[in-house]
């Protein structure tokens, strides 16, 4: 966290000194701040962590964005098509997500890809019943909802 | 030119979005279906018009703007589709037809009482 401050004050200095504070030039400067960090200390532990995170986050990040327009495509489909092939159901999918931080990013990740809409936890908070619009079998669904976002969500958290 | 091209695309695209989740929500099933379309559909519309805005007008204040909005209707969305989903279930609002499965129903009895 304090790397990325450093990082983040490294590209307001470059924008400055250029002369624009414009956004391609902040993003160059804090391109140019995570190379020179990146060379400046790479054992560092801390750092380790914070050049992992970073990467961890940018490859969640596009998986996200294209599980939500590829998925958000075929709701799309579906809604103009006349017999549109809808197979609902409410999927318990057992969770790993324990703290409450944890919890919320999945329930809102979940229902942010659609096809999927988290609708509440089980009490002792190890259920996730989730509303599916393609619910082919319930094993599959709840395995690609594991695998994939879940597994991806914690890799970055933790 | 290819900047306008690519503008008008982003807004074309956003604008045929937010129309299908209109539509979504006329024409589909059941509620918790009906919520799919008006969410994640209506937000993907969203984003590519202030993406599309961004791109037109490329300078600071409108694209840190631009991408709060993003950020910040990514967050609230799915927390009010998931609020809306919970409370319709709770108060027992009929789930379409053909429903394949309903494994809160089935774990639920067990497991939760009510309150």
């Amino acid at each position: 966290m304090q790397l990325f401050a450093v990082n983040f004050l490294i590209s307001l200095l470059w924008a400055l000194l250029t002369g624009s504070l414009s956004v391609g030039n902040l993003f160059v400067g804090f391109l140019l701040g995570y190379l020179a960090l990146f060379l400046m200390d790479p054992h560092d532990n801390e750092a380790n962590s914070y050049f992992k995170k970073t990467k961890l986050f940018l490859s969640f990040m596009l998986y996200f964005f294209k599980e939500l327009i590829v998925s958000s495509a075929k709701v799309a489909v579906d809604v103009v098509k006349p017999n549109p092939l809808v197979r609902p159901g409410i999927v318990g999918v057992p969770i790993d997500a324990e703290t409450d931080l944890e919890i919320t990013l999945l329930a809102n990740v979940i229902s942010l890809t659609p096809g999927t809409l988290s609708l509440e936890i089980s009490k002792d908070r190890k259920i996730l019943y989730v509303h599916g619009m393609y619910v082919m079998n319930p094993d599959d669904f709840r395995k690609e909802i594991k695998d994939g976002l879940e597994r991806r969500l914690l890799e970055l958290l933790r | 030119m290819i900047h306008e091209i690519i503008v008008s695309i982003f807004l074309l695209i956003g604008g045929l979005f937010c129309l299908i989740a209109a539509v979504g929500v006329v024409r589909l099933p059941d509620l918790f279906i009906r919520m799919h379309a008006a969410t994640k559909t209506g937000t993907v519309g969203v984003s590519s018009i202030v993406v599309g805005m961004i791109i037109h007008f490329a300078n600071i204040t409108v694209t840190s703007r631009g991408l709060l909005v993003i950020a910040f209707f990514l967050l609230t969305a799915p927390v009010a589709a998931h609020m809306i989903g919970r409370a319709a279930y709770r108060s027992g609002v009929a789930l379409w037809l053909l429903t394949r499965v309903d494994e809160w129903k089935t774990h639920g009895s067990i497991m939760q009482d009510d309150d």
